[in-house]
């Protein structure tokens, strides 16, 4: 089985889960004997190469020859193609446009024409002027490579509505079957508000799509109920997760009171205000109790006021957006973790959390809900609960001990390679029906 | 015969660090060390130093007919200390002139007279020991953090043996009557009060270098044909302003310095006499009491304190703050004092305000911080680890006191 994949980032550059899990995906596919060709936009040339072949093409009438390290036999099975493009995965056409609009202010030169379909790819530096042009232009690359290596594969799989027209044009070029993952739906970003273009991008694409893969039942559900896709296309595909061999030292802890983290962006979907207010209920019960938010976002300030007003804010902490090596230290610091979402396709941060021994409290309205039995459940909006939860864990150690072994052994058995082998099984199927059709 | 009254407000914060929640329990350092020393030392070079020498200079030159009056933070006295004693010595020579009044004020520039009689007690007396300690003088005029005033607030000072105090001379207290004579406190009126003439005031302060104000460039001259002419009518004229103005608000370029280097001669030549604050308020009776049943203050177009206390943000702050103040007097240590002492300064609410309509200018400039929610996350974050210390200290000062029992 081949495929060829439009996907984001690689490590070491990831901006979020959708990167992470591309790669943990990709890996589990090595491990199954899946060939995974591997297109990205923009790759800066020190990814992670031991499990794949980095092909840099900055144009692509001259893809590169594979720079194979047969260290190891995995390798062979993924090869790697950069296109240039300044594409980000979670961006949306107003903030590219401002992106874009910076990016002028730079200096440097801009590709400025609005037929993006009747241009020449000559790459360097120049980028389409808004989103949706950026958008098209990747689909002719994704064309030409397509064409370029007709032969060498049996599926095309496109990652979030970035790359799905990408994957229709490999597909009218090829002829071979396509998968769209849905790792978010444009109402998960945007509540009832929707950008109507972005809106009808994923849903031509999963139209056009043999299948379309979705990160979860509630992802499933609204694929189907909200963008009409027949059901009988949409299958679930629950992320795994994957862990550095290493766990650092954790961090002395600087105070003694218990710990409640709630990590992410600060933005509506997330649910930060519910996590606020149960706060404040804990913290009328309990005194010695810590809450920390970490990350920025939109309604950072709006929450600052809110603790303000409550009166909690000598025991309610900011951090700030958190990088690397800090995130890490949070969870170690952690007592319990909190994801308060209002709507979230997958979240895989409650993994990393229980990865790091912490109980976690999730929203009904995750994804991650559907494949967690040792996480505390509550629905988003259900204050009281969520405050109960709380105090429950941080009140009575044997909840927690309980919550964080089983959790901790729950989470080690979410692995990507069983995620992997049931993709193969619906790769599979779909080539096996196109070939029928 | 008309009077002015020169009367210059020294203050430095000491500024907080970057402190992040994952110092708390571990970092006991809160301040910023580069900065504070940094700016102080810039200020004493462009400011400090070649005023004191200037006005020490005037003074000389007049035989003690040009006077003047000073507050300074406790504050910025352990600043001086720290970073510039030369400084500190050239206000002491002024001292010594016996041309040169200090006034009373907050140790800490604080704002605890909004905070509680207890809060406010504390720090004035801790400031006039500061200042008989250094200066040699006690003070008998004061002045509150801002010009925070109120009919009680200046009764309450009263109470505390200050004979004097200054106020802004703001337009919706004064309705159509003159700053330019010496008032009484509405509820204790052998209180007198000296209101600042904001016009005479701002022309210095904020005017002088503005090349777009229709009076630019201002000469000894033209300032002085104004102090004594008939449109600015009364007895005393007020001129307070931060001391800061002189080749730091106003730089050196500006001539601000040869401004003030020509202004008392060319005064005392038209008839205007110096005089300092508490001479002033000798001099004249008080004409009339003035009802201030709110809380005012000379800053803003509103002359109010919403830039301290005029969001949640500043009340939560505020309010967690003064509620250790029990726990602090109990420990009785040096080192909590210290912090203590700087954790009220005003200038860290300031930071916090979000009115940035009108005087949005004035707030950036003093502002170190990115936003008001930076200002206050980073705060909290100081006080939060303060409490914990706090807590610790009190219960091994419960621990040792068993131990001495048992034995």
């Amino acid at each position: 089985m081949r495929v060829l994949m439009f996907g984001w980032e690689f490590p070491p550059h990831i901006a979020g889960g959708l990167g992470t899990a591309c790669y943990g995906m990709t890996r589990g596919l090595a491990r199954n004997g899946v060939d995974v060709t591997f297109i990205v936009p923009h790759a800066y040339g020190d990814e992670d190469q031991r499990f794949i072949r980095v092909v840099n093409a900055s144009d692509v009438e001259a893809v590169y020859g594979s720079t194979e390290s047969g260290a190891d036999d995995i390798l062979d099975k993924i090869s790697f193609i950069h296109i240039d493009s300044n594409m980000v995965p979670y961006i949306s056409p107003e903030e590219y446009e401002s992106y874009h609009e910076e990016f002028v202010k730079t200096g440097k030169r801009v590709w400025s024409t609005t037929d993006s379909w009747k241009q020449r790819y000559t790459f360097s530096g120049k980028y389409g002027a808004n989103l949706m042009e950026e958008v098209a232009r990747y689909a002719v690359v994704a064309a030409q490579v397509a064409k370029n290596l007709e032969g060498q594969f049996d599926v095309i799989h496109a990652h979030d509505w970035l790359t799905y027209y990408a994957g229709i044009a490999a597909k009218r070029v090829s002829g071979k079957p396509l998968v769209v993952h849905m790792h978010a739906t444009e109402y998960d970003r945007s509540g009832e508000n929707v950008n109507t273009q972005v809106h009808a991008i994923e849903k031509t694409g999963m139209m056009a799509a043999d299948c379309v893969m979705a990160v979860s039942n509630l992802t499933r559900n609204i694929v189907i109920n909200r963008y009409g896709i027949p059901a009988e296309k949409v299958v679930t595909v629950h992320n795994a997760v994957r862990f550095a061999e290493k766990q650092s030292a954790a961090p002395e802890r600087g105070v003694d009171d218990k710990i409640i983290t709630f990590l992410g962006r600060i933005t509506y979907q997330k649910g930060p205000d519910y996590f606020v207010e149960a706060a404040a209920k804990v913290l009328k019960r309990v005194p010695n109790v810590r809450f920390v938010m970490a990350g920025s976002g939109d309604m950072m300030n709006h929450v600052i006021r809110r603790v303000a007003r409550l009166g909690i804010a000598d025991r309610f902490h900011f951090t700030g957006f958190l990088r690397g090596e800090d995130v890490h230290k949070m969870f170690q610091l952690s007592d319990v973790y909190v994801m308060p979402s209002v709507s979230e396709p997958f979240g895989i941060s409650p993994l990393e959390a229980m990865r790091s021994n912490v109980p976690v409290i999730i929203s009904k309205q995750s994804g991650v809900a559907e494949v967690l039995d040792y996480a505390v459940k509550v629905d988003y909006w259900d204050v009281d609960a969520l405050a109960d939860a709380m105090y429950g864990l941080i009140q009575y150690p044997a909840l927690a001990n309980m919550f964080s072994a089983k959790g901790l052994e729950e989470v080690t058995n979410l692995k990507w390679n069983n995620v992997a082998a049931k993709m193969k099984t619906i790769y599979e199927r779909i080539v096996e029906e196109s070939k029928n059709k | 015969m008309k009077t002015v009254c020169l009367y210059f407000q020294v203050h430095q914060p000491w500024r907080l660090k970057k402190y992040r929640f994952f110092n708390m329990g571990k970092d006991h350092n809160y301040l910023d060390d580069l900065s504070n020393r940094s700016i102080m030392q810039k200020v004493a070079r462009q400011c400090y130093l070649p005023m004191n020498a200037l006005l020490l200079k005037l003074i000389q030159e007049n035989k003690g007919k040009f006077r003047c009056s000073f507050s300074i933070t406790g504050i910025a006295v352990e600043q001086f200390k720290a970073y510039c004693p030369e400084v500190l010595d050239s206000f002491k020579a002024l001292a010594a002139t016996g041309c040169v009044e200090f006034l009373g004020e907050t140790y800490s520039h604080s704002l605890a007279a909004l905070a509680s009689k207890e809060d406010f007690t504390e720090q004035v007396k801790l400031h006039t020991a500061m200042i008989k300690k250094e200066f040699g003088q006690k003070p008998t005029a004061f002045r509150n953090t801002e010009l925070i005033y109120s009919d009680e607030i200046g009764a309450m000072v009263s109470e505390l043996g200050f004979k004097t105090m200054l106020a802004e001379g703001a337009r919706h207290i004064l309705g159509w009557k003159s700053p330019n004579y010496v008032y009484a406190n509405a509820i204790d009126q052998k209180m007198r009060l000296l209101l600042r003439n904001y016009k005479l005031s701002d022309d210095i302060a904020f005017r002088f270098s503005n090349q777009g104000w229709d009076e630019y460039p201002l000469t000894a001259d033209k300032y002085v044909s104004w102090l004594a002419s008939e449109e600015t009518p009364g007895e005393v004229v007020n001129l307070f302003m931060d001391y800061e103005t002189f080749g730091e608000h106003q730089g050196a370029e500006t001539g601000i310095f040869d401004f003030m280097k020509a202004l008392p001669k060319v005064a005392l030549g038209a008839g205007v006499e110096f005089a300092t604050v508490s001479e002033a308020a000798k001099k004249f009776q008080p004409v009339s009491v003035l009802h201030c049943p709110h809380v005012m203050s000379w800053a803003d177009e509103e002359r109010d304190i919403t830039a301290w206390l005029g969001n949640e943000l500043q009340n939560e702050a505020f309010s967690k703050l003064y509620a250790m103040k029990e726990k602090i007097a109990k420990l009785k240590s040096a080192d909590f004092d210290y912090v203590w002492n700087f954790l009220q300064t005003s200038d860290h609410f300031y930071y916090m305000a979000t009115k940035w309509l009108s005087d949005g200018d004035v707030h950036s400039y003093f502002n170190p911080y990115d936003s008001a929610y930076d200002a206050f996350i980073n705060y909290m974050n100081v006080l939060s680890d303060f409490q914990i210390e706090v807590e610790k200290a009190l219960e091994a000062k419960a621990a040792a006191r068993k131990r001495t029992k048992k034995a």
